[in-house]
């Protein structure tokens, strides 16, 4: 692979750009893999590429049903942060924010990480409560994070009105080093990285069955033929319950749709991340000056990416309270992905009923800030069998009762 | 805009007038169940892709809790029906059998 530099971009401006590769190359399946990924998103390129930088196992493809980062990693808010009140959270969200803040660099590719802060409104004083608890419990975590107050609030965000008649700033949760980073890059940077280390990334392959014998997995039916493999993770968002369906097993989740839109660009006028969990809104603005909005999920189950328009007129509803100045504004685009929520809104890492399956799901609205994270444990788990940031995200804590409960922690969307 | 039709008052109201409960036909488990059955009853959930049972309640209506038969990958609506009952009503299951062939829901088919 020949490296991105600022030499490479006067070498290729030299002769006419004609010397740059491919990022990663368009192969055909082999017939058998040591591992087998079933998702190319964020998060099944992490584990793929943590599988070959950390462990060695490079023999591995990494199989997609439509394009690659077409689902929900080229759909979220980019938003990226570890603030988060249970332990097993803190550690696994903790370790993927700084991952980001060096994987330009391991990657070799630009994902534009952004560390340029989140603040977590608080609107009730339930949430002061309830943040100022996630600001202590992060002290102890060692994530760095503090409860503000509004007067900080108004310097670090101009824009936001904080006497607002029905939802004031009371306060807010800061992580300074949080930020967002460039959805597709992300998954660009990664699938370089792993071609580069001889792993096939194979596009528009749907598996199509899982095969299996005495009760171990031996490989998958995809349209492009059946592929033999030792070892098979299965990481696809909202389609866990259809992989899980073919390997035999049942997940507590659900898929929903979750929406977001973006504006016209304007000039910068908001350099931090902004949540406002209690009217299920949150703004940052993007390099372009886009305004970037997330909103809330809908309540029943949906497999059209698209989402239910009252809850577009909710989100920006309450956000033009709190952010009088983009009431003109007008909206460009506005999508949907679809997202598996779990019953705790923590997600599934771990070993399955099935021998040799592993699974990667339940991140619901919140995967795109976990992805390094998460394929770094997903990688340890699928080569040695357990791994400390995974080990607490079984499929078993529910039957248990050990949930690793962020529902509450959040209230919401997270 | 997803649109039910109540089965109770007969209004065809807008999502937004109804609240969504979720899977449909739980049975519920109580002392004696043992921890299999359980687990699936609290936490494990039908989530196809196709043809879904679930509960929705007429919140800013009669206020009534129904069921409804829907695709919940193309949002057409089978149709609804009493929340009294433990399975879906035949003529319901037979129109789902006429444009999706096949179908097979939890124990339902």
């Amino acid at each position: 692979m020949k490296r991105y530099s600022a030499f490479a971009i006067a070498r290729e401006a030299a002769r006419y750009h004609a010397g740059w590769e491919r990022a990663w190359a368009a192969r055909t399946p082999k017939g058998k893999y040591d591992v087998i990924i079933v998702g190319a998103g964020g998060h099944g390129l992490a584990t793929a590429y943590y599988l070959g930088r950390n462990h060695g196992i490079t023999n591995v493809a990494v199989l997609e049903k439509g394009w690659l980062g077409g689902g929900n990693t080229g759909r979220n808010t980019t938003i990226i942060r570890s603030n988060y009140l249970q332990d097993p959270s803190a550690a696994i969200y903790e370790k993927s924010r700084s991952l980001y803040e060096t994987l330009s660099q391991d990657l070799n590719y630009n994902i534009m990480f952004s560390p340029r802060g989140v603040m977590m409104l608080a609107q009730t004083h339930h949430e002061v409560r309830g943040y100022q608890r996630t600001a202590h419990a992060n002290a102890l975590q060692g994530v760095k994070t503090e409860y503000i107050t509004p007067k900080r609030v108004k310097e670090l965000c101009p824009i936001i009105d904080i006497d607002g008649p029905r939802y004031p700033v009371l306060g807010a949760l800061w992580q300074a080093r949080g930020g967002t980073a460039r959805h597709d890059a992300v998954a660009w940077g990664l699938a370089r990285a792993c071609s580069d280390m001889g792993m096939d990334i194979i596009q528009q392959c749907e598996v199509t069955a899982v095969r299996q014998s005495g009760g171990k997995v031996t490989g998958v039916s995809t349209t492009k033929g059946d592929i033999d493999c030792d070892k098979m993770g299965i990481v696809v968002a909202g389609h866990s319950g259809v992989l899980a369906d073919m390997a035999g097993f049942r997940l507590p989740i659900e898929s929903v749709a979750l929406q977001a839109l973006v504006s016209e660009p304007i000039k910068p006028c908001m350099d931090v991340v902004v949540m406002a969990n209690t009217v299920h809104g949150y703004m940052s603005q993007s390099d372009k000056g886009e305004m970037v909005i997330g909103g809330g999920a809908d309540g029943y189950n949906n497999y059209t990416q698209r989402g239910s328009f009252h809850h577009i007129e909710e989100t920006v509803r309450a956000l033009i309270e709190t952010f009088p100045m983009i009431s003109r504004l007008k909206m460009l685009r506005q999508w949907g992905g679809i997202v598996d929520m779990t019953g705790d809104r923590s997600p599934i890492i771990s070993k399955t009923p099935l021998e040799g399956c592993f699974i990667n799901c339940g991140w619901g609205t919140g995967g795109f800030k976990a992805i390094p994270g998460s394929g770094w444990g997903m990688a340890e788990l699928m080569a040695k069998g357990a791994s400390p940031l995974t080990d607490a995200f079984t499929l078993g804590r529910f039957r248990e009762g050990r949930f690793i409960d962020e529902s509450v922690a959040a209230g919401v969307a997270h | 805009m997803l649109m039910l039709t109540c089965p109770y008052c007969g209004i065809d109201a807008d999502e937004t007038e109804l609240t969504p409960g979720g899977q449909a036909h739980l049975t519920r488990e109580t002392v004696g169940s043992d921890d299999d059955t359980f687990e699936s009853y609290l936490f494990m959930r039908e989530n196809p892709k196709g043809v879904h049972f679930e509960r929705w309640r007429h919140s800013y209506g009669c206020g009534k809790w129904f069921h409804a038969a829907r695709c919940t990958v193309t949002l057409e609506v089978f149709g609804t029906y009493s929340a009294q009952t433990t399975e879906p009503p035949k003529e319901i299951c037979d129109k789902i059998s006429g444009k999706r062939p096949g179908w097979s829901w939890g124990s339902f088919s």
